[in-house]
């Protein structure tokens, strides 16, 4: 087990180095001369020489990226132009809206969705299997921005059965800062009432977000079950006389959901991508909104500090999950 | 000829068929079927607002536009825009798979380690990074996109290959002398084509998806382009009362990438039979 940790660490290190390359060259190499941008249209060009000086951009470029890894490293991201502070410290602050945002969307698509799979699986083409292939497709193909804004219309527009923004209704406090997540933090400081009012400015958000997830886990889960259901040690189980609901939901979920639980890696990149879209349009103040308010600005240093941290996310939920995957499969563990 | 026919009895795949042909059909002749040539482009400002009616089946937008006709003609850049996308994607990434998964040497490492790089940010964010800095419109949105989604047909080709290479027909070329252009061209493309049609069409159907996003968030098409995103975006300012106009664009790509996946998917079942056997 702690020889594949190490493995994976190494394996995610050149992943990382090759983002930070890809940031840097997209900083530093493509815009034709960073120090004209910054000095301005009407520097003189003593004025762009100084720049040039004091920002290390008369350094040969290996110079330069041997320095940005070391701002990097220190978390020294540059200042925003948009909110003046800190990328870093913007990013610190916005982070746990989007990280409750997505565990949200993510448990409520695994709830949901292992379920549905195991029942369409096991009632393979009734009506129900059918429906269900229905909703996958479709939650595929659908828009989330589009159904998003449409579940808006229907339920915080013209129902109003649900808060159109926001975490939080504008005039309330934020429960104390524990973990940064709404949600637990309420309940850990006893405050049922921010508990409700937070999980209801949830649904709505989390569930377009987990729209596509919910869908790609069902099918995963459904395929899954079909096939181990045609394994022999299914067969045996039968005629042991084990009855049907253990068999399925104890054994065969186990065997099956393992492919399932790799895909929730990827799933995780892909909620954080559809994060970008859900919390602009619900004003969430999460990175996700931070990104487009960024590139909407044309705030670098902001934009490129979002794509560093997200790929940091992404590679250390990999992590996560190829140990999961070693815990539920030990075969994996092996291997390695 | 009986997997051609296995593949005519699937209903979903077929339909997704007669969707895509729909949808072709209109980006071709989407002009001259457009019932308000006059206001696809031109606003009308005594016409502003008006609900879906018998004139205006989708209502008309904030400059009295005639939505239907604007998505009509929107269709023919979506699937201009996904399909040079998915093009591009496959130029550059299905010739670096495939040479990357035949060979071995610093080259080869080279170049799944670049892929790696791109992988491991989701596509969405990366593209935006790269649009924003190549300036705004949908000239750069189209780089983007195609810029970070070859790595994803890289990979895929990469393990195909690497699958191949010791296969025994392959040994059996190099024997006989068969250069190594014409082994992978001639032999190994063939035997990967599968995996990467399915990807295209699949992946079609994502563009337009991502697309749509970049242009609602305001990296993509600009005004008074036709975009489906770009319209929905438009509209939001004007809700929950123009509700026809956020609908029916969103409506519009829906039902455009919907075909895509169900005949994806159709042809993914057909071509991998281990998800064949889990669907009868």
């Amino acid at each position: 087990m702690g020889r594949l940790l190490l493995r994976r660490l190494l394996l995610a290190l050149p992943a990382l180095l090759g983002l930070l390359v890809l940031t840097f060259i997209l900083l530093r190499v493509v815009p034709s001369d960073p120090s004209t941008a910054l000095a301005g249209e009407n520097a003189t060009p003593e004025q762009i020489e100084a720049i040039r000086k004091a920002y290390g951009f008369d350094q040969p470029l290996w110079r330069q990226f041997v320095v940005y890894i070391g701002q990097v490293a220190t978390g020294d991201l540059g200042n925003s132009i948009f909110t003046e502070q800190p990328v870093i410290r913007d990013i610190a602050r916005r982070l746990p809206a989007t990280i409750e945002l997505v565990l949200m969307a993510l448990i409520f698509a695994t709830c949901v969705g292992i379920p549905l799979g195991v029942l369409a699986a096991v009632h393979h083409n009734s009506a129900f299997d059918h429906a269900v292939r229905v909703i996958t497709v479709g939650g595929l193909a659908i828009a989330p921005f589009w159904f998003a804004i449409i579940l808006q219309l229907i339920f915080s527009m013209d129902l109003n059965w649900l808060p159109l923004r926001g975490r939080l209704p504008v005039q309330v406090q934020p429960p104390e800062f524990i973990t940064g997540l709404y949600m637990p933090d309420s309940l850990l400081s006893g405050r049922l009432d921010l508990f409700l009012q937070s999980a209801h400015h949830m649904i709505l958000p989390a569930f377009t977000l987990s729209l596509g997830s919910l869908a790609s886990i069902t099918r995963f889960t459904r395929a899954g079950v079909l096939e181990t259901l045609q394994k022999d040690f299914v067969s045996y189980e039968r005629a042991a006389g084990y009855p049907d609901r253990r068999i399925i939901w104890v054994y065969v979920l186990r065997n099956s959901v393992v492919a399932t639980v790799t895909q929730i890696g990827l799933l995780f990149g892909a909620l954080i991508a559809g994060a970008v879209a859900i919390e602009t349009i619900f004003d969430w103040p999460g990175i996700g909104s931070y990104a487009v308010q960024a590139i909407l600005t044309s705030d670098y240093k902001a934009i490129l500090a979002v794509t560093l941290v997200v790929g940091v996310i992404y590679a250390l939920v990999n992590l996560v999950v190829d140990i999961v995957h070693a815990l539920l499969d030990p075969r994996v563990a092996e291997e390695n | 000829m009986l997997i051609i026919r296995k593949f005519l009895r699937d209903v979903p795949a077929m339909m997704g068929f007669a969707i895509i042909c729909t949808v072709i059909g209109i980006a071709v002749f989407g002009s001259m079927l457009v019932p308000h040539p006059h206001l696809v482009f031109e606003s009308d400002l005594l016409r502003r607002f008006e609900p879906p009616s018998a004139e205006f089946w989708f209502g008309t937008d904030n400059l009295g536009r005639d939505i239907f006709s604007r998505v009509l003609v929107g269709t023919q850049g979506a699937l201009t825009v996904a399909l040079t996308v998915v093009a591009v994607a496959i130029a550059i990434g299905v010739p670096l798979g495939i040479y990357a998964g035949y060979t071995t040497g610093w080259l080869s490492e080279l170049v799944m380690r670049v892929t790696d790089m791109f992988l491991a940010v989701p596509q969405i964010i990366l593209a935006l990074a790269i649009a924003q800095l190549a300036g705004r419109g949908l000239g750069s949105a189209m780089t983007a996109l195609a810029l970070t989604y070859w790595p994803f047909f890289c990979r895929t080709v990469y393990a195909e290959t690497r699958r191949l290479r010791h296969s025994v027909f392959i040994e059996a070329l190099e024997g006989l002398g068969a250069s190594r252009t014409r082994i992978l061209f001639a032999h190994v493309l063939p035997n990967v084509a599968s995996p990467i049609i399915v990807r295209a069409t699949v992946g079609m159907g994502f563009t337009i998806l991502t697309t749509a996003l970049l242009g609602f968030l305001g990296v993509g098409a600009t005004a008074p382009s036709p975009d489906w995103g770009l319209a929905i975006a438009e509209s939001r300012e004007y809700l929950p009362d123009m509700w026809w106009a956020a609908t029916f664009p969103g409506l519009a790509i829906l039902f455009t990438v919907l075909g895509f996946n169900l005949f994806g998917d159709g042809l993914r079942d057909l071509i991998d039979p281990k998800l064949r056997r889990s669907r009868s």
